[in-house]
Order: C-alpha cells, then sequence, then structure tokens
C-alpha cells in the first residue's frame, strides 16, 4: 500500500526534475548558467493559473486531447515499476497495455490537432502518427526478447529482480534491446536527433507543432504529461542497463534515481552535440532500432537453443 | 570471455548493418576499420593466445584497420570524391533487405550440421550475416570505392567463418590471405583512379555505356 502510494506519488512529482536536469546540462554545454532546477515546476504553475482561450472552430475533441493524453501516461506509468519494486498495477499481458496507452495519449494529441483545422497542425500530426507507427515494431521486438527471455508477460515481472540472472544467460540480446530503447527513448520523447523540443516555429518540427494552439492548463497537461513519458522511457531503460537484485529496497532506489539523473544528462549531452536530423533521415534511424530489435531475436533464439 | 566474445559478433554485424544505413563515405570506411579492429581480438580470445594469434591480432590491426582505411581514405582524398554515398537501393530498402539476409543467416545456420563444434553459437550466424551483408552493399552502391568497402567486408566474413572452422587457423594463410587483401585494395585503388581519371567520376554504372 505504502509503495503505490509512494509509486503514484514519485510518477506524479518527479518527472519534471528530470527535464530541468536536462535544461541545466544543455545550460552547461552552451555556457549558460540556465534555468533553475525546478523551472518546469514554476513553468506547469504558472500555466495552470491561467485561464485559456479556445477558438471557435474547435470541438470538445480539443479539449479533451490534452486531458486524455495526461490520463493515459498516468495510468501507463501505473504499470511501469520503478526501481525494479512491482508496480501498483500489474498482470500477465500489461506490456501490451502500456504500449497502447501510450498509443492513445498519441492518437488524442493528434485528434485535437487535426479539429484545429490549421494545415500547419496537421502537418505535424501526419509526421506524429507516421514516426510513432514506426517507432512501434521496435518497442514491441525489444519487449518481446525480454518476454521470452524472462517467460514473465507482465512489466513488472520483465524488469523485477530476475533481471540481474537473464543479463548472465541473454546478456549479448539485451544490448541491443537496451540500445534500441535508447533509440526509442529519443523518437518518443520528441528529443534531438528526431525533434527538437525547443523550436516552436520551423518547419521541421513535429510534436511541438501539434500543441501550438494550447494554451493555459492545457498545455500544462501537455507538458507535465510529455516529461511523465520520458520518466517512463527513461524508468525502463535504467532498469535495464543497472539490473540490481539486492533486496535492499532504499538502495536499489538510490541507484535507480542516480541511473535516472543519468539519463537526464546524457539525453542533454545528445541534444548538445548532435544536429537534428533531417526529416527523410529520420525512418532511417526508427528502421535501424527495428533492426536492432530483429537482431535481438535471432539472437535470443540462438543463445537459447545453445542452452 | 564468451560475453565479450559475443558482443564482439554482434558488434561486427551490426557495423555491417550500419554500414547500409549511412550516407557518408567516410563513415563506412571508419565502420569498416573499426569492424576489423574488433575481429581481430577473436582469434586470441577464442584459442589460448599463443605466438600465432598475437602475430595475426597485430597483422590484421596493422593492415585492416589502418592501412587498408588509410590508403581509401587516400584515395578519396585524390580523386576528390563526392562525400555522400548516392546509393542505388535507398537506406530504408537497402536497411529492411540487410536485416531479411540477417535473419536468414540465422536461420541458416541453425540447421547447418557442423564437422566441428563451434566455440560461440553465435560465430556461424555472424560470419554468414556479414558476408552477405557485404555483398548488398556491393550490389546496392554505384560508387566503386563503396564496392571495394563491400568486398572487404566479404573478406571479414570468410575471416570469422575461418576462425570458427579451424581450431588453429595456420598462420600462414591467415598471412597470405591478409597480404592478398592489401594487394587487392590497393589494385582496385589504382583502378578507381584510372576510372575517375577517364570519365571525371567512379561511378560503376556508367561504365556499361563504355565505347571505345
Amino acid at each position: 500500500m505504502i509503495s503505490s502510494i509512494l509509486h503514484l506519488l514519485l510518477l506524479l512529482l518527479a518527472p519534471p526534475l528530470m527535464l530541468g536536469i536536462l535544461q541545466r546540462t544543455k545550460a552547461l554545454f552552451a555556457g549558460r548558467r540556465g534555468p533553475p532546477l525546478l523551472q518546469v515546476y514554476y513553468d506547469l504553475w504558472k500555466l495552470l493559473r491561467k485561464g485559456a482561450v479556445y477558438s471557435r472552430t474547435t470541438t470538445w475533441v480539443f479539449r479533451a486531447g490534452p486531458v486524455v493524453g495526461l490520463a493515459a501516461v498516468i495510468v501507463a506509468g501505473l504499470l511501469v515499476p520503478i526501481a525494479g519494486i512491482r508496480a501498483p498495477m500489474a498482470f500477465q499481458g500489461d506490456l501490451i497495455l502500456f504500449a497502447y496507452l501510450l498509443g492513445l495519449a498519441r492518437f488524442f494529441t493528434v485528434l485535437a490537432a487535426m479539429d484545429t483545422g490549421s494545415s500547419f497542425e496537421g502537418m505535424g500530426a501526419s509526421r506524429e502518427a507516421s514516426f510513432g507507427s514506426l517507432a512501434e515494431p521496435a518497442l514491441f521486438a525489444g519487449l518481446l526478447v525480454l518476454f521470452v527471455g524472462s517467460g514473465d508477460f507482465s512489466l513488472s515481472g520483465i524488469l523485477g529482480p530476475g533481471l540481474f540472472r537473464l543479463w548472465g544467460a541473454i546478456g549479448p540480446a539485451l544490448v541491443l534491446v537496451a540500445v534500441s530503447f535508447v533509440v526509442l527513448l529519443l523518437a518518443e520523447n520528441c528529443r534531438i536527433p528526431v525533434d527538437d523540443p525547443n523550436t516552436h516555429l520551423e518547419l521541421t518540427m513535429i510534436h511541438e507543432v501539434m500543441v501550438l494552439d494550447h494554451g493555459g492548463p492545457d498545455l500544462a497537461f501537455i507538458l507535465h504529461g510529455a516529461s511523465i513519458k520520458l520518466f517512463l522511457f527513461a524508468s525502463i531503460l535504467v532498469r535495464m542497463i543497472l539490473p540490481t537484485a539486492t533486496g535492499f529496497a532504499p538502495l536499489e532506489a538510490l541507484i535507480w534515481a542516480a541511473g535516472m539523473g543519468l539519463v537526464a544528462v546524457a539525453v542533454g549531452c545528445v541534444e548538445s552535440v548532435m544536429a537534428r536530423l533531417r526529416l527523410a533521415r529520420v525512418p532511417t534511424l526508427l528502421g535501424g532500432a527495428m533492426v536492432l530489435g530483429t537482431v535481438a531475436i535471432a539472437v535470443l533464439l540462438t543463445l537459447e537453443s545453445a542452452r | 570471455m564468451r560475453f565479450l566474445t559475443d558482443s564482439i559478433l554482434i558488434g561486427t554485424i551490426l557495423i555491417s548493418v550500419f554500414m547500409l544505413s549511412t550516407a557518408r563515405l567516410g563513415m563506412t570506411v571508419r565502420s569498416f576499420a573499426l569492424q576489423s579492429f574488433l575481429l581481430a581480438f577473436l582469434p586470441s580470445l577464442l584459442h589460448e593466445p599463443g605466438f600465432h594469434q598475437i602475430l595475426i591480432l597485430v597483422g590484421a590491426i596493422l593492415i585492416k584497420s589502418y592501412l587498408i582505411p588509410r590508403f581509401l581514405f587516400r584515395a578519396i582524398r585524390e580523386v576528390s570524391i563526392r562525400r555522400d554515398v548516392q546509393p542505388v537501393i535507398g537506406f530504408g530498402t537497402s536497411l529492411l533487405i540487410g536485416a531479411l539476409l540477417v535473419a536468414l543467416a540465422f536461420a541458416v545456420s541453425a540447421n547447418l550440421p557442423l564437422p566441428v563444434g563451434v566455440a560461440s553459437s553465435l560465430l556461424l550466424p555472424a560470419s554468414l550475416s556479414t558476408f552477405l551483408l557485404g555483398f548488398l552493399l556491393i550490389v546496392s552502391r554505384a560508387k566503386a570505392l563503396l564496392q571495394v568497402v563491400g568486398y572487404l567486408v566479404v573478406e571479414n566474413g570468410i575471416f570469422l567463418f575461418g576462425v570458427s572452422l579451424v581450431q588453429q587457423m595456420p598462420l600462414l594463410v591467415e598471412m597470405g590471405i591478409l597480404l592478398d587483401v592489401f594487394v587487392a585494395v590497393f589494385v582496385m585503388g589504382i583502378v578507381i583512379f584510372r576510372i575517375n581519371r577517364e570519365f571525371d567520376h567512379m561511378d560503376t554504372a556508367n561504365l556499361t555505356t563504355l565505347k571505345d
């Protein structure tokens, strides 16, 4: 019970801090001092106190978009174990629900963008949908490897204490999955080299263009939802790379928190040293993640049959 | 130890796949250098390191990941080739075909009976995938220089196959192969240079319209 409450609190409160660390890293790279670590919280608070302006051409879909988006991401967050500790909601097959809750959030963001009737937002929506459909096979290939390796069909089971032993058995396949998850983390969260979260007025942007018409609390929901999504992907990645099984929960949590900080810093470094890919090259990158997943499955099957 | 071997083998496959998707000429050559560097350590990892293994290690690193890439870079510089790849088959498509070939290699080697046991179950699939991806690189790129790189990747695949099959690959044979490859690349470099001087480019597709 207590762990469930802690899980929910962490899920709701911690994600903006990750964005803060990320922005600080980028600022340091650029030689600036950067915003305070809690800046995203201030932004969210500011936006929540504001009123919203709605265009007369929009319908209820536009208002439902941010709400459904945030709700779906939070529910998905209840399925992902934090620091290897069983998630509040865990059952066989929940990884499919996880993938499609994120899909639902994306679907409603896309619908809300189309609802404004702006061709600019429609363009962003179409890009988001096509890249999302390319990222999905890679995600499932990675999850399939974890599922076959561990024999468990829930996220909590896969990422639980058993993961440590799995590294000894099928380590090479897990390395591949981890690399493809890094690509997915960058692509799904609209980070460079796929999308630039800072640009609001360029033709190459994807996610930011879809939320141009949202303001006030709606924008706060979208911002918070995006930070939670990053938090979830980072949490899975950290657990995959640092599959500790000490049996002592505070130590596990400490290692996990350090890992999360490292992921935020690493994403900040990637954003600072890389340029955004040309839009036509993004499918190649996602295709590469897909190939990594395919090779991981092949390696897994070979290693399993040799055992 | 086994984890290290397996990681090198998977790294080899991934580097070959990466070569199919990169758009830069220099990046392809550098990837080849890295691939050869990784592969050079395999004989010493699989068999107990002796004088022969060390010699192969040093020879392979020196020739395949230093001399040949250096030579290729010189060719790029001297004939001032455009730095992009110009694929005959697009990047996405060749990546997809590459993934299929890797899957094929794994499927085939699962059903391939071998006379001797191999040290790692990934050796054979890795060798076959490298082999096939090298051929794909040769047929899917128009630039003569990339076809040389494709040939070198195929050679890496053969090297892997030799390592997996022969317990103690005779030193003389391995050294002979290394020398052969070096001479072959040397000759190809000169040929590229000639093609370029005659036609002001090195696109092999245009050779079909050759007239006297």
